[in-house]
């Protein structure tokens, strides 16, 4: 009984922590629409932020906390607003989600920059070893504060939100920002507010949980995401049942804690991915999301149908790149352009999943290392067949997790995939099997798994050279799979599902059976992806396949331009080449740890991606001989320049590809967006209701004044221009 | 013949639609006209099982669709347009009309060629010189058209239009009221018509229901609709009658 008393109040304790984090983040959704994936970064930093003043710099505890928790973490979170969240207003879904996933993965990365992770850093429980006793149990003044700050903000928030004017005007905002600010409210300062006090509670809860978790990067961010599955159970909507899954949360972690026999392995480590198995199978329970109508006033992403010829070309043009490149390079460097492709491989399974079919997903890595998995127990001596294998597995994988995405849209979507792939790498991956009934599966063993290179005939994969053909090789076959999955109807199905479900539906459409397939096709060519790269490394461990790697690989593919393989191509050039600048220029080595999550970030200005636009800028090059002459004579000097042994690699393809750039820019002056015809690869179209620079219709005229072009936009909504001057 | 009956539809203590019986026989023009909010649309969406009814029963040709689901009522021949918007806008005039007739000959015994069937649909609600244009960039009168031809590509026997005029001038109207009248006449389509724009509803509607606070106060000729008390008084409120 005592134990079980103890648990208790040590799990309400916990849970106590984790209603704060979960409320911040409730909080931010409700009044701004937006989930803020980097809250457990913030949360993060803030408590590296108060380790630094109140340890490092000897400042007393309430200064550092004020510091911290008044000062800083709300002048953070005005400017978050500020800067990056005003502008996401109306763009999709995905790219919202994507901008703070970026902003995430760049707080880790900077936080990994300020504070070296080699470096041990003691941080004390307030009032360290201070306890009182209740009901026979002792409780740490560190307990007693977590809790009473718990009811102190549950208190404070419901007191804000429904007796004040802020509260109010917050309330108002959620349920129609325009109509709130044409009575008079400024969703804009309500929003600030809202990601003022959201980035402080997110840091209190990294405050509180540092001492206990211990101040390491990724480990806190991810005790932090942890509680996403409270926020989640309250459907992001309603503080008090978001307190009460806390609690949920907290008491499971302390029972399993207390009662999971250590001897059994299996159970015992199911302790770390408790709060993503409760919200993976709460989310399979929650009532179900009907098919509702898209969202009318977002933007619209429009990837053009690929052409069997274009995409040939393209192809052919990335082969013979990497025919070039290998063959002048080292080993090493041949090596890092076989891994480039098996990255391309991966972002590329996302674009029918993503790109098509709008559905989001955080655990591709976990697909991949079912590949990855498949090829190192069932290829042995390289066999081939091991890849079908992968992807069979892979897209059976990929259906058990469209499980919840048959109910579900969007959000909640993407949480679910991540809690599943946080299952996987914080139990599953780190047992060396489990048994199910006579069938026994095998993870990692004992942390890293060998991996045979591909047995192919006539080809000697072992010299990386001809390794980094074959993925290039791979690459592109499956890049002209995508591409015929996108010219087949199931590819209108795609597009039509991301568009409108129910209009799916009302023309006879299952939208479940498609969402299973496009599932059940990206685990698929993840997994093999995933077997390709394994291969490639020769050696594996579960790391490589974390919840944490998905996040980026999601990134960049949409960073790219996730409408098409071009961009998946982008996102395997990032993810290999950007850290190498740090080898080329010493002082850049720490910029490319946040490079990326900047990448991301821009989105907010830019969701179709890079790749579109390349294609765009380069449709006049392709057409003007004098400048595709000068580029090939440009690239053709380089070449000799490497060969003559003048140049070395690196600076070689840095050279490459900053000419490819600049020389026919040089060649047929700056390109201006008029010589692109009725060509151009992605436009962007405003929505229904809305002028091209995003202000509404109606108010066109009255916050700035009319003009030509706002003609055809109200001739579109129907309305006659004379009428409405 | 779609026969409706006893439609209840509960969102939470609200009640949006009590009791509601219409029918649309094939061949006819069937007009659903009420004030806003009296649960038009909620109706469209209890029928074709967007938001399945809290009670009541929806009977397609004989066979009891009220549990079916949403894309297994469209396979039975149940095609839909709604009041806001639903095109596929990543997709052209041209795919967003296949792809009804692709699913079209999958899912039913049609054997046509969904190709040939996507360009004659188009040229019939007189969308042909657009065909390969975006749908995003199309005046709402014109995209109004497309979710018809749309669903014409599924091949319905009952057409149920949400305001396919809203969005539409004078000229336009005027065509569509044509094309109505001549689906039902000449293809024996069943269309359920709600729209707002009475003029039409009375030029071609053969019956008219009408629907008030989620229940139906008259029904019948449009020149019984014309003269009903309760009609007039929803519309024009105490004293007009």
């Amino acid at each position: 009984m005592e134990e079980f008393l103890t648990l208790t109040l040590s799990g309400l304790a916990t849970a106590a922590i984790f209603a704060v984090a979960a409320s911040g983040l409730v909080l931010t959704y409700a009044t701004t629409g937006i989930f803020n994936f980097a809250h457990g970064a913030i949360g993060m930093v803030g408590a590296f932020a108060y380790w630094q003043l109140r340890f490092d710099w000897g400042l007393p505890a309430p200064v550092a906390l004020v510091l911290t928790l008044v000062i800083g973490a709300p002048l953070f979170g005005v400017l978050l607003e500020v800067v990056l969240m005003r502008k996401l207003q109306s763009v999709p879904e995905v790219t919202k989600l994507v901008v703070t996933i970026s902003l995430l993965i760049a707080l880790l990365g900077a936080a990994l920059w300020i504070w070296e992770p080699a470096v041990a850093r003691p941080i004390d429980f307030f009032f360290q070893g201070d306890k009182v006793e209740i009901l026979g149990v002792f409780l740490s003044y560190h307990q007693l504060i977590a809790f009473g700050l718990a009811v102190a903000i549950a208190a404070g928030l419901r007191f804000l939100l429904y007796s004040t004017t802020t509260g109010v005007a917050m309330r108002a905002a959620v349920d129609d920002r325009p109509l709130a600010m044409l009575n008079g409210a400024r969703p804009d300062r309500v929003s600030m507010m809202a990601w003022a006090i959201g980035c402080s509670m997110a840091v209190l809860s990294g405050v509180l949980i540092a001492p206990s978790q211990g101040l390491r990067h990724e480990l806190l961010t991810l005790a932090i995401v942890n509680t996403y599955a409270a926020a989640l159970l309250a459907r992001l909507r309603s503080l008090p049942v978001a307190f009460g899954g806390a609690v949920v949360l907290g008491l499971a972690d302390a029972y399993a804690t207390g009662y999971f026999p250590s001897s059994n392995r299996v159970l015992a480590t199911m302790v770390a991915a408790l709060p993503g198995l409760l919200l993976f199978v709460a989310l399979l329970v929650l009532p179900q999301v009907r098919l509702r109508a898209a969202r009318a006033g977002q933007h619209v992403e429009r990837f053009p149908m690929p052409t069997w010829r274009g995409s040939l070309l393209g192809c052919l043009s990335i082969v013979a790149f990497t025919v070039v490149v290998a063959f002048a390079a080292v080993p090493r460097d041949a090596m890092i352009l076989a891994e480039l492709f098996g990255f391309a491989i991966l972002a590329l399974s996302l674009v029918p999943l993503v790109g098509w079919g709008g559905q989001i997903s955080l655990c591709q890595m976990s697909f991949a290392a079912v590949g990855a998995l498949a090829m190192g127990h069932l290829g042995g001596g390289g066999n081939p067949l091991a890849l079908v294998y992968a992807a069979i597995l892979g897209g059976a994988v990929g259906g058990l997790v469209a499980l919840p995405a048959l109910r579900l849209s969007g959000l909640y979507l993407a949480l679910g995939t991540g809690a599943f792939a946080i299952v996987l790498d914080q139990w599953l991956f780190k047992l060396q099997s489990i048994s199910l009934g006579p069938l026994e599966i095998r993870f990692f063993e004992l942390g890293s798994l060998g991996i045979d290179r591909l047995d192919l005939p006539l080809l000697d994969l072992d010299d990386q050279r001809v390794n980094a053909l074959v993925m290039a090789v791979a690459f592109c076959l499956l890049s002209l799979l995508v591409v015929g999955i996108r010219r087949s109807t199931f590819g209108s199905q795609l597009l039509a599902l991301k568009d409108s479900p129910a209009a799916c539906a009302t023309i006879g459409m299952n939208p479940r059976g498609i969402k299973l397939a496009v599932f059940a096709v990206s685990g698929a060519i993840a997994a093999v992806g995933g077997a390709l790269y394994a291969t490639t490394l020769e050696s594996v461990s579960p790391d490589r396949f974390a919840f944490f790697q998905s996040l980026p690989l999601l990134m960049l593919a949409i960073v790219g331009g996730v409408g098409s393989f071009g961009g998946a191509f982008f996102a395997g050039v990032f993810v290999r080449v950007i850290p190498l600048l740090g080898d080329v220029v010493p002082a850049l080595a720490n910029l490319q740890r946040v490079l990326p999550g900047l990448l991301g970030i821009n989105l907010a200005r830019n969701p179709n991606g890079v790749f579109p636009r390349v294609v765009r800028d380069f449709t006049p090059i392709v057409r003007a001989p004098r400048a595709i002459g000068s580029l090939l004579g440009f690239i053709g000097l380089l070449v000799l320049l490497r060969f003559g042994g003048v140049i070395d690699n690196w600076p070689f393809l840095f050279l490459a590809m900053g000419g490819t750039v600049l020389v026919p820019r040089l060649v047929l002056g700056p390109i201006s967006d008029r010589t692109i015809d009725g060509e151009a690869v992605v436009e962007q179209i405003p929505p229904r209701g809305t002028a091209d620079d995003g202000v509404p219709l109606e108010w066109v005229g009255l916050v700035r004044p009319f003009t030509a072009a706002d003609d055809a936009l109200l001739a579109r909504e129907g309305a006659s221009p004379e009428a409405v001057r | 013949m779609l026969t409706v009956s006893g439609i209840e539809v509960h969102f939470g203590g609200v009640v949006a639609l009590d009791g509601v019986d219409i029918d649309a026989e094939p061949a006819r023009v069937t007009g659903l006209v009420g004030p806003n909010g009296a649960g038009k649309t909620t109706l469209f969406n209890a029928v074709t099982g967007l938001r399945p009814p809290d009670a009541g029963r929806v009977v397609l040709d004989g066979v009891d669709i009220t549990r079916a689901k949403p894309f297994q009522r469209a396979r039975l021949g149940m095609g839909r347009t709604f009041q806001k918007l639903e095109l596929f806008r990543l997709l052209s005039v041209r795919e967003n009309v296949q792809l009804a007739a692709t699913l079209r000959r999958r899912h039913t015994d049609w054997d046509g060629d969904p190709e040939a069937e996507a360009v004659r649909v188009v040229d019939r609600v007189g969308l042909g010189e657009v065909l390969d244009a975006r749908v995003d960039v199309l005046p709402t009168g014109q995209a109004r058209l497309v979710e018809i031809a749309r669903a014409l590509a599924t091949g319905p026997r009952v057409l149920l239009l949400d305001e396919p005029a809203s969005g539409q001038d004078e000229r336009e109207t005027d065509a569509l009221a044509g094309l109505l009248t001549s689906l039902a006449a000449d293809d024996g389509i069943g269309v359920l018509l709600v729209e707002h724009d009475m003029g039409l509803v009375m030029n071609v509607c053969a019956h008219i229901h009408v629907l008030d606070f989620g229940r139906i106060i008259a029904a019948g000729t449009p020149a019984d609709i014309r003269r009903d008390p309760h009609v007039l008084h929803a519309y024009l409120g105490t004293g007009a009658a």
